[in-house]
């Protein structure tokens, strides 16, 4: 915890910007244990530049673990972690530099005012940005002289993140952005992290919501139990996480089901409400209409269901997100 | 640790900002009218209220031995007042600030920062000191101003001695601080070591008026011993070899003891 660098060596600078086609993070077989419980065991991933990657899974999965290692906040026990080029174990100085870090429950002192905050982490910078744009940016032109105790959930989250962004970093970890926010502020706050992703700043999303991943995250990683159980573009992941088509179907009267289960597309039928559901293979929506036609039966109202990120996410992890946000 | 593409450029990492860190944190102790109350104003208080309200504070005790003889009340209890603002920044603001920012996760939140969190704590121990500054020298001003009382025969002692009095006292408080989970918690401790310092550093029986047996006891505590070596700056009678020593030796102990203990989240 030594305040001055006393290795002998010089001290390595991050990653400029034009080196475009290096991942911003890359992290290789990152393991972390405390104790005797595994937290973080074998993760790899990378995040290329510009690119919004969320990190999905539930409380203990070890998310937070895995991007205080990114941070430099933690040593991992095993596996490589570059960020920006550094290794945030070996060289964290010159990356404090070039990361805007926002954390989950950190507080600021209750009489700080909105500007003085910024102003205060702008003056530990080399290159910050201006307080007062962040301001306006955020939205807190208004709260611009509000002590930091005053200021609503909504707002105390903007402040956090525009804390993260007064040192113009190249790269931006979020940790669960918009726990504690009412929807209006939640989907201001989205609008804001692509304003900011469009400004050139790369964002490591952490989350457990499902429709902030699927809305804002051009790539997303599901942790579970420290490790990494699925990878990709929120679209993938939800057809990956139901197979099939399921389809729900009205009819005028209701119809002996097994004259449907019999069809060798169909894997399930169930009613829910006086309205079929039918889920199976890739022609089960037009076996199921040529089969009700051909006994001159025509569905009154056909709705297909598209899968969710929060499907996939219970098929992976095996219980639903929601569970966690409490 | 072999890096592939070395630069020179050292960056100033660490200590940028300080200067507005410490601003900032001045604000901040000056916002908190508590803070600023008992550290700067509360000794004075207590001095001026006494000195009033406690009848023969301001007569001469007649029966002191040769150093303190013809002395008043009062005038024994402007050297205390110096130990009093000590221990009440180290013992009640110190550590609950300290508390106070690791619980809420404000060092934490800077460390992500190239500023460190030692920075705060710097920060801290200049805001701390130069109010202990003000308001030993507020008690003073107002005990020669209203009370007429003598000054410290031996100023550089009596500077020492603050010194170390603030060193072992802040000591208590980065302990405190850096252990407790909770800023309350810590304030409670704080107040459980504050009140038995002021009894033996003499705030209910200043100087010569202390009996024997506690007077012996006191030399030994921090507090007690920086009222006596005060005292002797004061009214002059000689170095106090033995009070020198035991705050030393307090200061280098719960130092050594919180820098190991310290930890910079809850």
């Amino acid at each position: 915890m030594s305040m001055l660098t006393t290795r002998s060596s010089s001290v390595r600078t991050p990653t400029t910007s034009d080196q475009t086609a290096d991942p911003v993070v890359r992290v290789e077989g990152l393991r972390k244990s405390y104790g005797s419980k595994l937290a973080v065991d074998g993760v790899s991933f990378t995040v290329d530049r510009g690119e919004i990657l969320g990190i999905l899974g539930p409380n203990g999965a070890g998310k937070t673990t895995t991007v205080e290692s990114l941070a430099g906040l933690r040593t991992s026990d095993e596996g490589t972690v570059s960020v920006l080029g550094l290794d945030p174990s070996q060289d964290p100085a010159p990356l404090r530099e070039v990361l805007g870090v926002q954390l989950q429950e950190s507080r600021l002192p209750a009489k700080l005012r909105v500007v003085e905050a910024l102003r205060l982490y702008a003056s530990f910078y080399a290159d910050p940005r201006d307080p007062e744009e962040l301001i306006d940016l955020l939205d807190l032109r208004e709260k611009r002289d509000t002590a930091y105790e005053n200021l609503s959930g909504g707002q105390k989250q903007r402040l956090s993140i525009a804390l993260a962004l007064v040192g113009n970093p190249q790269l931006a970890i979020l940790d669960e952005l918009t726990t504690g926010l009412d929807p209006q502020a939640r989907r201001e706050t989205w609008d804001l992290i692509e304003a900011v992703r469009d400004s050139g700043v790369t964002i490591l999303l952490v989350t457990h919501f499902m429709d902030e991943a699927a809305r804002l995250c051009d790539r997303v990683l599901v942790i579970d139990q420290g490790r990494v159980v699925a990878e990709g573009t929120p679209a993938e992941l939800a057809r990956a996480g139901r197979a099939g088509i399921t389809f729900r179907l009205q009819l005028a009267d209701p119809i002996d089901a097994t004259m449907l289960t019999e069809l060798p597309s169909v894997d399930s039928v169930r009613e829910v409400g006086g309205v079929l559901e039918i889920s199976g293979g890739r022609t089960v929506l037009p076996d199921v209409i040529i089969a009700l036609h051909s006994r001159g039966l025509v569905p009154e109202d056909v709705q297909t269901i598209t899968p969710s990120l929060e499907d996939a996410f219970v098929e992976l992890v095996g219980r639903p997100s929601e569970e966690e946000a409490a | 640790m072999t890096a592939e593409t070395l630069t020179a450029t050292r960056s100033r990492t660490g200590t940028r900002g300080l200067a507005t860190l410490v601003r900032s944190e001045t604000t901040l102790f000056l916002r908190d009218r508590g803070n600023v109350f008992f550290v700067v104003v509360f000794p004075t208080v207590l001095l001026v209220g006494m000195g009033f309200a406690i009848p023969g504070m301001r007569d001469p005790i007649t029966d002191l031995p040769e150093p303190w003889l013809g002395l008043r009340a009062v005038d024994l209890f402007a050297p205390l007042m110096l130990c009093v603002t000590a221990a009440t920044a180290g013992l009640t603001t110190v550590p609950a600030y300290l508390a106070s920012y690791r619980e809420t996760g404000v060092l934490r939140r800077m460390s992500t920062t190239p500023m460190r969190p030692q920075g705060v704590l710097a920060a801290q121990a200049v805001v701390q000191l130069v109010g202990v500054a003000v308001g030993g020298a507020l008690a003073l001003a107002v005990a020669r101003l209203v009370f007429g009382t003598p000054m410290p025969a031996n100023p550089a002692l009596a500077v020492l001695v603050l010194v170390l009095a603030v060193a072992a006292m802040f000591g208590f408080g980065v302990l405190i601080g850096g252990l407790a989970p909770k800023a309350a918690t810590a304030s409670g401790l704080g107040m459980l070591i504050y009140f038995p310092m002021l009894f033996l550093a003499g705030l209910w029986t200043p100087g010569p008026l202390m009996p024997d047996v506690v007077e012996r006891i006191a030399t030994y505590s921090p507090l007690g011993a920086a009222a006596q070596a005060m005292n002797d700056a004061w009214f002059g009678s000689g170095l106090p070899w033995v009070q020198l020593f035991v705050m030393v030796a307090w200061a280098v102990l719960l130092f050594t003891v919180a820098a190991r203990t310290f930890r910079w989240e809850v």
